[in-house]
């Protein structure tokens, strides 16, 4: 159980005594319960989806060091689920937009920002100043780095995953319970599962799931009720079905195991396999940049556009190319020439490189990759083009 | 008749169903049927030499069944098979 090692007796002054009423009468957290919070420590680790109600409701309810590890800067397409950044803070760190609407909300926060990314170098170092850590991150490697750092730390890993309308919960890394390595050892290939920004999320689901991940933070601090320890909690928004699975502690277990192989934070982009996939994407397929696509359709070259986006991606914006998404080209293949030069592209770039790479295998050699996608068709050739 | 759950990613193989009804008196029996209706699916859940990837996980109502049987576990007639891949979203 994840109690607070902060010495001084922590009092409430009158002000806060008011803020926090509504707890203070309830018997479940009561004045010794706000103690606790304000003597806890939890580090929120980014500031996005996840970590934008997480960090407010925390903030709100009065827990008393509040860490945020975040690097990037707030961007327009962020603001349909972020919320703790606005329309106005668009270009400025994540960091300093949420330090201003927490602060907003309760003076009283000892907020410690930290802008870094979260590495095998930083991450022990830092784990040890927090009780609690909640993960809010998007990627593999930093789920994996989270997960070992909190085994090695011996810090509870509060955590929360989403994809378009679904999503995951559990509390890990906790003494008795089991961790996230117990659950799933190995991340998948990269390509092989979409990314948020392929695979696009319900703006509300990280609401839903940040508020979850919270709870079981203040449950943690608290230490009543029952926490997702060895539980992983399924949410599906589409359904509003909610199930739950047992999870156990894997005596194998890499990291927390009855054996341990990870006794150290280790590369965790190299484990996740992510400069593999730089390489195949960059250097596998003969590639065209935008300019030169440009010019050869207004010369009126004979090129053939493939777009291998989805349908709902080429009511959004297209470059009048033919359609097949990547998922059908096996089975549509037939729809194309291979005596004619074509160009593929998708939104960024991936997606098209794979298809590039499978026309090749399929025997077609006049076929070529348009590097960065529509999206560097609108920065570089027709900004009236949206990006999305 | 059990049901075997489809995570969302994986939902566009399988024509957009969220769960599937299949026939089998195993786990292993009712993937099969799955994966027969649906070869897609294979790469996504199998590695080339037939095993299941580490990163899918298979539930029989709330259990493992890398806790049971593996894929020998027995399925009756109404249980629920749920396909579990780790997810990564969150930030971004
Ligand atoms: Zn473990």
């Amino acid at each position: 159980m994840a109690t607070t090692t902060t010495e001084i007796p922590v009092t409430l002054n009158k002000d806060e005594i008011l803020r926090y009423s509504r707890h203070l009468i309830m018997p479940e957290v009561g004045m010794e319960g706000q103690q606790k919070l304000k003597a806890a420590r939890v580090l929120c680790i980014g500031t996005g989806g996840l970590g934008s109600p997480l960090a407010l409701y925390l903030a709100a309810a009065g827990v008393g060091t509040l860490g945020l590890v975040d690097f990037d800067v707030v961007d327009y397409t962020n603001l349909q689920r972020q919320i703790i950044h606005s329309t106005a803070d668009v270009g400025r760190k994540k960091l300093d937009s949420a330090a201003d609407k927490l602060t907003a909300i309760n003076p009283y926060l000892n907020l410690r920002t930290f802008d870094a990314r979260l590495s095998s170098e930083n991450a022990l170092e830092l784990f040890r100043e927090f009780d609690i850590i909640a993960d809010g991150t998007d990627n593999f490697p930093t789920r994996y780095l989270v997960n070992d750092a909190c085994v090695l730390t011996g810090k509870p890993n509060v955590y929360g995953s989403i994809f378009r309308f679904e999503g995951q919960a559990s509390v890990f890394a906790t003494e008795a319970g089991p961790c996230y390595r117990c659950l799933y050892p190995e991340p998948p290939p990269p390509g092989l599962v979409p990314s948020c920004a392929e695979g696009g999320v319900l703006g509300i689901l990280p609401g839903l799931v940040g508020v979850m991940q919270a709870t079981e933070v203040i449950k943690l601090i608290l230490g009543v009720g029952d926490p997702l320890i060895g539980r992983l909690l399924l949410i599906d928004a589409l359904g509003m079905k909610f199930r739950e699975l047992k999870l156990r502690k894997n005596l194998e277990c890499p990291v927390c195991g009855t054996h341990p192989t990870v006794t150290k934070l280790i590369d965790y982009n190299q484990f996740c396999g992510m400069r593999g996939e730089e390489k195949s994407v960059s250097s596998g397929v003969p590639e065209i940049q935008v300019e030169e696509l440009k010019r050869r359709l207004d010369a009126q070259e004979d090129v053939f556009v493939l777009d291998v986006r989805e349908p709902h991606e080429y009511q959004i914006c297209n470059l009048g190319g033919h359609l097949i998404p990547l998922n059908d080209l096996p089975k549509r293949v037939h729809e194309l020439d291979s005596s004619r030069e074509i160009v593929v592209h998708c939104k960024m770039g991936g997606r098209s490189a794979k298809a590039v790479e499978f026309l090749r295998q399929a025997g077609f050699t006049k076929v070529r990759n348009l590097a960065g996608g529509i999206n560097a068709w609108s920065d570089r050739v027709d900004p009236r083009v949206p990006k999305y | 008749m059990s049901k075997i759950h489809i995570p969302t990613p994986l939902r566009q193989f399988v024509g957009k169903q969220a769960a599937v009804e299949v026939t089998g008196a195993t786990v292993a029996e009712a993937m099969k049927a799955l994966l027969t209706e649906h070869p897609e699916l294979r790469r996504h859940l199998y590695t080339e030499d037939g095993k299941l990837r580490a990163f899918v996980n298979v539930y029989v109502n709330d259990e493992d069944i890398r806790y049971l049987q593996k894929e020998e576990t027995a399925v009756k007639d109404g249980d629920n098979i749920s396909i579990v891949p780790s997810i990564a979203g969150g930030m971004a």
